[in-house]
């Protein structure tokens, strides 16, 4: 097949990120040529302030080198500006003289900084802010001069203020609204900000227009400005910083419709279909974005069009800021100024240099404004684009997640204060300077990104929100993608809800077939898609989908728990950590028989047998004559009771049976992650069943349910769910929660986050208001845990692949050799 | 060299329906150490059965397409050539494979090497 041409004006962020997702999409169907007004290839925009700041180099900054391209086989035509699109013959031609036709042809001009139209805007010494160039001008300005003028008090007018004076020079800032950043920040907020930037040396002058630049006595260059006042002030140096107008007059020249932007579809497409724009210079819905994360994400789809796939389409992205200036910490999102219909939260701490305002509408997150602990941003922001309801997060929701949920240690979550060796990443040991410059020197922009490259946040995840927030300090804005969408992994797009619905739906019955229907990338899933794929169509289809041992961890597929060593351990059910005599002599015996290095109570209420060699798991099963403690299983695991009414002198309710009870119902459950129970006598709650995934406390009239707690990584209580009298109520309650836990839940997702996700609202309303609906989710429970076979006692019958008990043995060859 | 010796120096080592689908057996008592045989389709990859991160044992991992995720940290392996993907550094050996009739065959001189 011969290659199509696809020519692409504009060699800046949105561009080549868009060629780049092509090149991965479809790397053979285009012949591909760039055009660059910059002599630069590909560079991160978005850093020009750090190295303004001195903190960064130009190089640093490159994200494609000119090798890049060349390996790309793209055609490079830096330096030259194209000035022509001829639409007929399907050329462009530069000021040059250079010309390509092409088959498809993709704008990507970014935004021309807007310069104040006063008399002397064009004299020596005033810049705008946009490239490489001005920043080297600004620079070269500083070594030389001492008055420096920004003329704008929004993002980059302050970025280039504080830049230039770090870089020594007497700055004031000149801005038109009575505030600074008021696009972003409210005045509360912006006098915060304000003050600590005056405390750094900058000077201000807000409700101030500029009326002219005048040159100095010699005329050469810039020597003051002037203001409507009258009143004027001396300046070597002014940079405008007053805003951006997409670069469209090419476009316009070609007869493209524009309208503050090129008019571009849902699928990034002009009104002449071969033609595509995307970035700055695009105007999609009546938005032009001045931020790279809705560009990146134009990118994409765009790339997909161009790629002839055909799916996907830009319906537009919700933003947020962040100033990046080191030591300040801002963030604004959505409709922060509040307004009709809106209700304000707000906690302001003046001396401590915090603020905090939070804009709900019907019950929604809508605006955001943090200034000085910014630790919840990404937080907020994504309750924002999720449009979940808060009101049950409603009372907590000023102090942040960490006191709700998902992620993040407790008093670790200040990324601004971190010190660049502290440690983000407590399970891979990654620290902040590391994740900082891997985003600034290998070009990361999503969280996905920073995972892949550092592995920080990639295991247990509690550090997550700690990363989100070292990628905003960094970029400046969320790169996290707008659409509350999130792929099950790197095969395929679709979520985890849409997964699990085709499978429902279409009555999948093997990952084979649901890899075929949602059009898998791989042919056989990676390492997260196939257990989970594995639990979605045993969970979904009980009795009838195959299970695929291959696609179970280790640990699921073994029926015991890998060390680090390569040996197992072994943990026998004990219902309701009950024993006695016969079985403990087992253990004792097994453990003697079996050289076992280390015996062990868990915490769970059962002994552990550790260090057993896999190929006498199956000997040591037999020994025991235990059922299988599935402490190695995304399932059920331990049921802990405490005395109770039967021995203890408070006990109001019997624990011990009551656990048992629960313990033998849930024989074999598997689940979205391992589920813990804990039944307690009486509220002194001995069994802590306040942190479990289901806890049960006796009362003198009944028992209490409390659902989703969580003893680990991060410690969450449970939450009441209701009260019952009988104990087989309490069965039918648990029961049926987990149920819906199992067919709702995400893989890998605790109850504490699958309940976070959903409200417990949802959860009260399928549980405990809608009797015939826990009553048959609980009958579906009982259906899929029918003869649910023990892996310990009946093997063939659980489906486990004996033959890995079993090294292949290569006996002659060895003692040959080895003599 | 000749076919005879060619022949010799290959060791039937087990049948290829022993190695279940995506899945992986060992191979135990060659002089390199323990050997994990992975198969994948009707393509049976051998690497040394210690990952080159902290020695995890690659055959007790999850194998997808030509790769191993390694059941402790989560590395990926890839099968063919014994390297972690990217970010992750490191080798393991990888031993040649032939697969004939139904049968797997590997090399002689490469298990006897001393590890
Ligand atoms: C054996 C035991 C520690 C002990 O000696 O007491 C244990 C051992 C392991 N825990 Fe645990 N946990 C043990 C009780 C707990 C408890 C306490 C409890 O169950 O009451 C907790 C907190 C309660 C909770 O889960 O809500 C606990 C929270 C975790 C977590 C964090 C889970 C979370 O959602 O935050 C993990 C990591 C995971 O599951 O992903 C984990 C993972 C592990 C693993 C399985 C790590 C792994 O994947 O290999 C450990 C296996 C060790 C090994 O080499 O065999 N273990 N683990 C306990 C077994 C109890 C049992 O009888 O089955
Ligand atoms: C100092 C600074 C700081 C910023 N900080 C942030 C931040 O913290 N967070 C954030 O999200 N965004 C930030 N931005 C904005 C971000 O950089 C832009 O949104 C992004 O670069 C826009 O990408 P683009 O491809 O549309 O335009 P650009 O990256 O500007 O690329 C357009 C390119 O096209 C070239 N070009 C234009 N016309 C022609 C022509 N006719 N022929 C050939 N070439 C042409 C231009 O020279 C330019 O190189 C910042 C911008 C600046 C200037
Ligand atoms: S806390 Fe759990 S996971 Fe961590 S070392 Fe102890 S047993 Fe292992
Ligand atoms: S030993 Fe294999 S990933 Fe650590």
């Amino acid at each position: 097949m011969d290659k199509m041409k696809l020519v692409v004006i504009g060699n800046g962020m949105a561009g080549i990120r868009t060629v780049e997702e092509l090149l991965k999409l479809a790397p053979e169907r285009y012949e591909i040529t760039v055009f660059g007004s910059e002599p630069y290839p590909n560079y991160n925009r978005i850093l020009l302030s750090p190295v303004l700041a001195g903190e960064q180099t130009v190089d640093d900054i490159i994200l494609n080198s000119l090798e890049w391209y060349e390996s790309n086989g793209i055609r490079l035509h830096l330096g030259r500006t194209v000035t022509r699109i001829d639409r007929a013959r399907r050329q462009v031609v530069a000021a040059d003289g250079t010309t390509e036709a092409y088959d498809r042809l993709l704008i990507a001009t970014g935004s021309n900084p807007f310069l104040l139209p006063v008399p002397g805007n064009d004299l020596p010494g005033v810049i705008s802010y946009r490239d490489i160039h001005d920043t080297q001008r600004m620079i070269e300005a500083a070594r030389e001069y001492r008055h420096a003028v920004v003329v704008g008090g929004g993002l980059l007018g302050l970025e280039a203020a504080n830049g230039l004076k770090l870089r020594g020079m007497d700055v004031t800032v000149v801005h038109l609204a009575d505030w600074l950043l008021e696009r972003q920040l409210d005045p509360v907020a912006a006098g915060l900000l304000q003050q600590s930037l005056e405390a750094r040396g900058l000077g201000f002058r807000l409700s101030t227009q500029t009326t002219a630049i005048l040159s100095d006595a010699a005329g050469r260059r810039v020597g003051s400005v002037r203001f409507r006042d009258g009143s004027e002030i001396a300046a070597d140096l002014v940079v405008m910083a007053a805003g951006i107008r997409p670069n469209t007059a090419l476009a316009e020249a070609a007869g493209l419709a524009c309208r503050r932007g090129i008019l571009v579809s849902d699928t990034l497409q002009t009104f002449d279909p071969r033609i595509y724009a995307v970035g700055e210079c695009a105007s999609h819905r009546g938005i032009a974005y001045g931020l790279v994360a809705p560009l990146f994400e134009q990118a994409k789809v765009c790339a997909n069009h161009l790629a002839f796939m055909g799916i996907g389409r830009y319906t537009g992205s919700v933003t947020s800021t962040k100033l990046k200036v080191t030591g300040i910490d801002l963030f604004s999102a959505g409709e922060f100024m509040g307004g009709e219909g809106t209700e304000e939260i707000t906690l302001s701490d003046p001396v401590g240099g915090v603020y905090k305002k939070l804009v709900l509408r019907e019950d929604r997150l809508v605006g955001a404004c943090l200034y000085g602990d910014t630790a919840d941003g990404a937080w907020y922001f994504k309750l924002l684009r999720e449009g979940r309801k808060v009101a049950e997060l409603r009372d907590c929701l000023m102090f942040g997640e960490s006191n709700i949920g998902d992620a993040g240690h407790e008093g670790h979550n200040r990324a601004m204060a971190m010190a660049d060796a502290d440690e983000v990443c407590g399970c891979n040991g990654v620290s902040k300077g590391a994740i900082v410059r891997a985003i600034q020197e290998q070009g990361l922009f999503t969280l996905e990104e920073v995972r892949k490259c550092t592995k920080a946040s990639g295991s247990c995840g509690s550090c997550t929100g700690l990363v989100e927030q070292i990628l905003m300090n960094t970029l400046g804005a969320d790169y996290s993608e707008t659409p509350a969408k999130k792929a099950l992994c790197g095969c395929t797009d679709h979520t985890h809800e849409e997964v699990r619905k085709a499978i429902r739906e279409h009555r999948l019955l093997s990952q084979q077939a649901v890899r075929a229907f949602l059009e898998w990338r791989t042919p056989n899933g990676c390492a997260s898609c196939r257990p989970a794929l594995n639990y979605y169509l045993m969970a979904t289809w009980p009795h009838e989908a195959l299970d695929d041992p291959q696609s179970r961890f280790i640990n699921e597929r073994a029926h015991a728990n890998i060390q680090k060593d390569g040996t197992f351990s072994v943990v026998p059910r004990m219902w309701g950590g009950l024993t006695n005599p016969a079985e403990l002599r087992r253990i004792a015996d097994v453990a003697e028989k079996y050289r076992v290095p280390t015996v062990k109570l868990t915490g769970g209420q059962r002994i552990d047998l550790l260090g057993i060699r896999k190929e006498d798991l199956p000997a040591v099963w037999k020994d025991l004559d235990m059922p299988s403690g599935h402490a190695y299983g995304k399932s059920i695991r331990t049921v802990k009771t405490c005395v109770g009414d039967e021995h203890c002198r408070f006990g109001t309710q019997s624990s011990m049976k009551m656990g048992v009870a629960l313990e033998k119902m849930l024989f074999g459950m598997y689940a979205p992650h391992k589920v813990k129970l804990a039944v307690s006598g009486c509220p002194r709650n001995c069994a802590e069943a306040g942190i479990k995934d289901v806890g049960v406390i006796g009362v003198d009239s009944g028992w209490e349910i409390y659902v989703a707690g969580n003893g680990g990584i991060k410690t969450e209580v449970a939450q009441f769910l209701c009260k019952v009298r009988t104990d087989e109520e309490v069965r039918e309650y648990a029961g049926a929660f987990l149920q819906l836990y199992r067919e709702e839940g995400w893989y890998l997702e605790r109850t504490v986050h699958y309940v976070a996700r959903v409200g417990m609202g949802a959860i009260r309303a399928r549980i405990v208001e809608d009797a015939e609906g826990r009553k048959a989710l609980y009958e579906r429970l009982l259906f899929a845990l029918r003869d649910a076979p023990d892996p310990w006692k009946v093997p063939e019958a659980a489906g486990v692949d004996r033959r890995q008990f079993s090294a292949v043995r290569l006996p002659g060859l060895a003692e040959g050799v080895m003599s | 060299m000749s076919a005879v010796v060619e022949q010799a120096s290959w060791l039937p080592v087990l049948a290829l329906e022993d190695i279940p689908q995506m899945g992986a057996r060992v191979l135990e008592g060659a002089p390199i150490g323990p050997v994990a045989l992975f198969r994948s389709g009707d393509s049976v990859f051998a690497l040394k059965d210690r990952c080159p991160h902290k020695g995890g044992p690659l055959s007790q991992g999850i194998v997808h397409g030509r790769q191993v995720t390694c059941p402790l940290h989560g590395w990926t392996i890839d099968l063919a050539t014994g390297q972690a993907t990217a970010p992750d550094v490191g080798c393991t050996g990888s031993l040649s494979v032939r697969v004939e009739g139904g049968q797997v065959y590997l090399l002689h001189a490469e298990l006897a090497r001393q590890p």
